[in-house]
Formats: C-alpha cells, sequence, structure tokens
C-alpha cells in the first residue's frame, strides 16, 4: 500500500522530468511573456510577504498572548482562506472591491483607483490566500516563549517596543523566517483567486501559474519549463521548513 | 530606602495579601510551600502584575498604589534573578549583561565596559563571548546574576536562584552570592526552600502560607521557635556555623562536634531535631556526640515534641510525645543528649 503511496506523488514528478524539452529549456524561460510572468510573480509575491510581515506580525502578537474576547472567531476567520477554495477567495475579493461593490465604486469615483484586473489585485489576492500560512507559524511560535524573558527585558529597563524588536522578534526569527517562505510560497503558486478577481492580463496580471495554465496547449514545453520554476520554489521551501514543521 | 509592601492581589483561585517590609541593605528571605504566593509577590513588585487593592513603595517613592498609581516595569529599578537562567540565547554573555545597560541609554561601547566589570565581579569575566546554551548551570546563574547587578538596581528580587544548581556548584554560587549581596545597599528579596540558603544570605524571614504572612523574624528566631508544624518542617532544624578540621568541627560557640566526613575550612552545619536523642543519665552506646545539658523550653505539636535545649550547643531536639512522657521532662531539668557522626551535616561556608 504504501509503495503505491509513494508511487501516487513520485510519477508525477518523474513525468514532469521526462516530458521536460531539456535543450530548450533555458530559452522557453527567458522568452519576453515567460519573464514577464516571472517578473511580475516574484514581485507580486514577495510584496505579498511583505504584506503578511508587516500585517500579519502584530495579529499573531494579539492571537497568541492576549485574552481577547472574540479571539477564537478572529483565528477562524484569518484561517479560513487556507481551507476555502481559492476561487472562492477571489469571488469574494470581487464582491467587495469590484467597481460595482460599494467599497470598490466608492474607491473609484472618489480617489480614482481600481483595484481589479491591476497588480495590486494580484497582489492583494495572493496576501490574502498566504498570510494565513505566516500567521498560524508565528503565533504558534510566540505562544512557545516564555514570558519571563519579556518580563526579564522589562526589569532591565526595556520599554514594551524595546522588549518585542530586541527580545521578542529574536526569539521567533527562525519561526518568522520559516512562515515568510511558506506565504512566499504559496503567493506564487497562487491562481483561483488571482484569475478571478484580477484576471489574466499579459504583462500586468498574468502570474506564473496562469502562465503554466495559458501555454498547456499552445506550448506544452514551455508550461513544464515554467512549471519546474514553481517546484524549484517549493523544494526550497520544503528544506527551509524542514524540522519546523515536519521532521527529517 | 526600605520597601514596603502591603498588598492584596487575586492570582487565578488565590488571594495573596501580604504586609512585608523589607529593610535596605538587609535579606529577606521569602519561605513557604509551593503555591503559596512567593512568586507572585516577586512579579508584583517587579510590576509584572499590578495589585489589586494596597500599596508596593520603594522609600517615598509608590511604585504601585491602584487606581492612581503604577510605575510600569522598565521605570522601577528592580533587578530580578530566576531560578533557571532565563538569559537571551541569541546573545553571548557580555550582551546579556550590557542589555541593561543599553535600554537606560548608555552606548554600545560604555555598556560593554560595565557588563565586563559586573561579569569580573561575578567571577565569569572570561566567559564574556560564551553563548549562554553554552554555559554550565553555575556559570550561566553567575551571569544572570551579573546581569542584574548591571542595572544598578534598587531592589534585588532573587527567585530561587540556586535552585536548579548541583549540591557543589551551589556552594559555591552561594557563597559568591552572599559576598555580592553583603555590599549590596537596597533591600534583597530572597524566595528559597532551603534553610541553608536562609541561614547563609537572610538576614529576616517572612513565612508564607496559602497567600499570607504567617511569621515573621531573624533567621535564628524561626529555626528555633517555629509557630506551626509547617515551619518547624520546613526550617525548624538546628543551623551552626563553625569551622571544619577533618572530621572535628569546632562550632562558633566554642563547643565541638564529630561529623562523619571530613571537611576542613568554614563550614555550616545542620542537624536535624529528629536526630538528636534525650536521655536521663548518660547513654551508652557509639554516639560520638553526646554531652549533658538543660532543658529551656518545651513545645508542643500534636503528635511531636519540641525540646530546646541549653549550653554548650542551643539546639532544638524534635522526640515523640510518647517519647516526652517517659522521660517526664520539665523545663529546668539536666538532660543528656547524644547525636549520631552521620546526623551532622555539614557544608563549605
Amino acid at each position: 500500500m504504501a509503495t503505491v503511496t509513494i508511487a501516487f506523488f513520485a510519477l508525477p514528478l518523474l513525468a514532469l522530468m521526462q516530458r521536460a524539452r531539456w535543450s530548450t529549456l533555458w530559452s522557453d524561460l527567458t522568452t519576453g511573456p515567460a519573464l514577464d510572468a516571472l517578473r511580475l510573480s516574484v514581485a507580486c509575491a514577495a510584496a505579498a510577504t511583505a504584506l503578511s510581515l508587516v500585517f500579519g506580525t502584530p495579529l499573531a502578537w494579539v492571537l497568541a498572548r492576549t485574552r481577547m474576547r472574540g479571539r477564537r472567531l478572529v483565528r477562524a476567520l484569518v484561517l479560513l482562506p487556507m481551507i476555502l477554495p481559492p476561487v472562492v477567495g477571489g469571488v469574494a475579493l470581487l464582491a467587495a472591491f469590484s467597481l460595482n461593490s460599494p467599497l470598490g465604486g466608492w474607491l473609484h469615483d472618489a480617489l480614482d483607483i481600481q483595484l481589479t484586473f491591476s497588480p495590486a489585485a494580484v497582489i492583494m489576492a495572493q496576501t490574502f490566500v498566504a498570510m494565513p500560512f505566516y500567521v498560524i507559524t508565528v503565533e504558534g511560535a510566540l505562544s512557545h516563549v516564555d514570558p519571563r524573558f519579556e518580563d526579564v527585558a522589562g526589569t532591565l529597563g526595556a520599554g514594551p517596543l524595546a522588549v518585542f524588536r530586541k527580545v521578542t522578534l529574536p526569539l521567533i526569527a527562525p519561526s518568522v523566517a520559516a512562515g515568510a517562505v511558506l506565504a512566499f510560497a504559496r503567493a506564487l503558486g497562487e491562481f483561483g483567486a488571482t484569475v478571478t478577481f484580477a484576471g489574466n492580463i499579459a504583462g500586468r496580471t498574468q502570474t506564473l501559474p496562469l502562465a503554466v495554465y495559458l501555454r498547456l496547449e499552445a506550448d506544452p514545453p514551455a508550461a513544464i519549463a515554467l512549471s519546474f520554476v514553481l517546484v524549484a520554489v517549493a523544494v526550497f521551501a520544503l528544506v527551509s521548513m524542514r524540522g519546523h514543521w515536519f521532521r527529517t | 530606602m526600605s520597601l514596603k509592601i502591603d498588598m492584596t492581589v487575586e492570582v487565578g483561585a488565590t488571594t495573596v495579601s501580604v504586609d512585608i517590609d523589607a529593610p535596605a541593605g538587609q535579606v529577606t528571605a521569602l519561605l513557604g510551600p509551593n503555591g503559596a504566593g512567593k512568586t507572585t509577590v516577586l512579579r508584583c513588585v517587579a510590576g509584572n502584575v499590578a495589585i489589586d487593592d494596597g500599596v508596593i513603595a520603594l522609600g517615598d517613592t509608590i511604585l504601585d498604589r491602584p487606581p492612581d498609581t503604577f510605575v510600569a516595569p522598565p521605570r522601577r529599578g528592580v533587578g530580578i534573578v530566576y531560578q533557571d537562567h532565563l538569559l537571551l540565547p541569541h546573545l553571548d554573555a557580555l550582551d546579556n549583561v550590557a542589555f541593561g545597560p543599553r535600554c537606560h541609554g548608555r552606548s554600545r561601547s560604555e555598556a560593554r565596559a560595565i557588563a565586563a566589570q559586573s561579569l569580573e565581579r561575578l567571577g565569569v569575566g572570561a566567559l564574556a563571548r560564551a553563548r549562554p546554551g553554552t554555559l554550565s548551570g553555575g556559570e550561566a546563574q553567575r551571569v544572570a546574576i551579573a546581569r542584574a547587578l548591571a542595572s544598578d538596581p534598587n531592589v534585588l528580587l532573587l527567585d530561587e536562584p540556586l535552585g536548579a544548581l548541583d549540591a557543589g556548584t551551589r556552594t559555591e554560587v552561594r557563597r559568591d552570592l552572599g559576598a555580592f549581596l553583603a555590599s549590596f545597599a537596597g533591600p534583597a528579596i530572597l524566595v528559597t526552600h532551603d534553610p541553608i540558603d536562609a541561614l547563609a544570605l537572610a538576614d529576616r524571614v517572612v513565612i508564607l502560607e496559602h497567600g499570607t504572612v504567617t511569621q515573621t523574624g531573624t533567621v535564628a528566631e524561626i529555626t528555633s521557635h517555629p509557630a506551626s508544624r509547617y515551619v518547624a518542617d520546613l526550617i525548624g532544624t538546628n543551623l551552626l556555623r563553625g569551622r571544619g578540621h577533618g572530621t572535628t568541627i569546632t562550632t562558633s560557640s566554642g563547643a565541638t562536634l564529630t561529623a562523619a566526613d571530613p571537611l576542613d575550612g568554614p563550614v555550616l552545619v545542620t542537624i536535624a531535631p529528629n536526630a538528636i536523642a534525650l536521655h536521663r543519665s548518660e547513654p551508652e552506646g557509639s554516639s560520638r556526640n553526646r554531652w549533658p545539658t538543660t532543658v529551656l523550653h518545651i513545645d508542643g505539636f500534636g503528635d511531636r515534641t519540641r525540646v530546646q535545649l541549653g549550653p554548650p550547643i542551643a539546639l532544638v531536639a524534635e522526640i515523640t510525645a510518647a517519647a516526652a512522657r517517659d522521660l517526664n521532662l520539665f523545663v529546668g531539668d539536666a538532660v543528656w543528649i547524644s547525636v549520631k557522626a552521620t546526623e551532622i551535616a555539614a557544608y563549605a561556608d
């Protein structure tokens, strides 16, 4: 049974390598449209990761450290995108921010901002899906930090912000890094929410996974070449997670 | 500046309500069973827990007096040392100790100079560049004490500072901690379970049970007159200072004892009260420590009787109430005592 299971996971990867057109791999990756998708993907995923760090860290702290009312509800709300079908996330984002929605309409009329079908929408869709991975990783780390470390630092003269910066953050640094890598990998692979909320405009909202899907019909070897980039990022994320989410 | 702690606080299901004065230049030991509220008192003084009622004041400075005054921990000038040193794992020993001075606005080089001096004072100057993970228990605890000291605290709180150390290390760190405390001008509070620590380090003892103070006094008063059976069991042992020459110990009052194991130099000696046998006449047998003395006082604690004995060595013996009846003891009676050499527990001081 276990052999069958291993084969089930190994076979697709081996097939991918077998079907690859190695001779033109590099040129397939460096064509104009492929490079555009690559650049857009990396930039947007990096932005989504940065947003996760900036907004996710305080949230993780609140969830791990405070006795705030409704904490469980907030945690459930934040973790929902992890199990929600991404396309549903995209539909929900559309409902909230499209030109037909009150908020999206107001943004357009008052500030002349249209989120849908823009790179900003790509970043929003990716952040929506990826940030929960960061929050849950950092929250877990925070709840394992002995609060007396922070107490001692306080008695030594450090204010709350200095305690966070000089004590808490260094203590959870490995988890912050792991959470960021995980969020980046998830953002880079985002498909459903992106295509729904941001569309599939080459050079503007067409990320790597969208390019792979689109090219599968017309130019399978190119699609496989782009897939390798995503596989490489996933492997890198796994190696970074080693001993963190699982043992090897 | 003495520290006044007159506070009530509810923590979980327990209410801690105490009134303790810790005088400047003295070490006040806080003893009590687990869950009595000892650590809670320390956390309130440090400002990590706000009190519900009462006042905590250092001299004329109010640190906490609900509802109007609460000084945040960084502004209290309280140094704290925990049983598990709690050194920051990502900083080396020097930067751990320099943390306090840095927070108080010193430049990096100034802070490190202060830290190096502080480490030197605790005898761990050579370990400045070591990470906490590579230090032994005794070394780490010395660094932790150096860290508390480097911030030049007004108050020192020691929460079982020797509790995690093995016997040999414990003796050494205790001696160095004692030397440091002797030169500390502010009030110090020491939470401990060990009567030896209390005798070696503390001037006064406060017994805490179920969140309230049940007895206060000097170490000698508490060990010789425990107010309850609990206190008697906890700390009501015979504590003596003296000097060892092989297996012979000369006590500070000039009497001699024979111990089983040789030890040279200054020693602390404990003799469990129930290890002292009382006799109406000179006992037969092999006890190497025996002498005549007089009964000064008799206290009954249920089925046990504590008998205070006079010169040559002031001791307390604990015998069963039945044995006390058989001996028919009265205050002023002449008795013989005997103690086996193996019951004389000596520690390097």
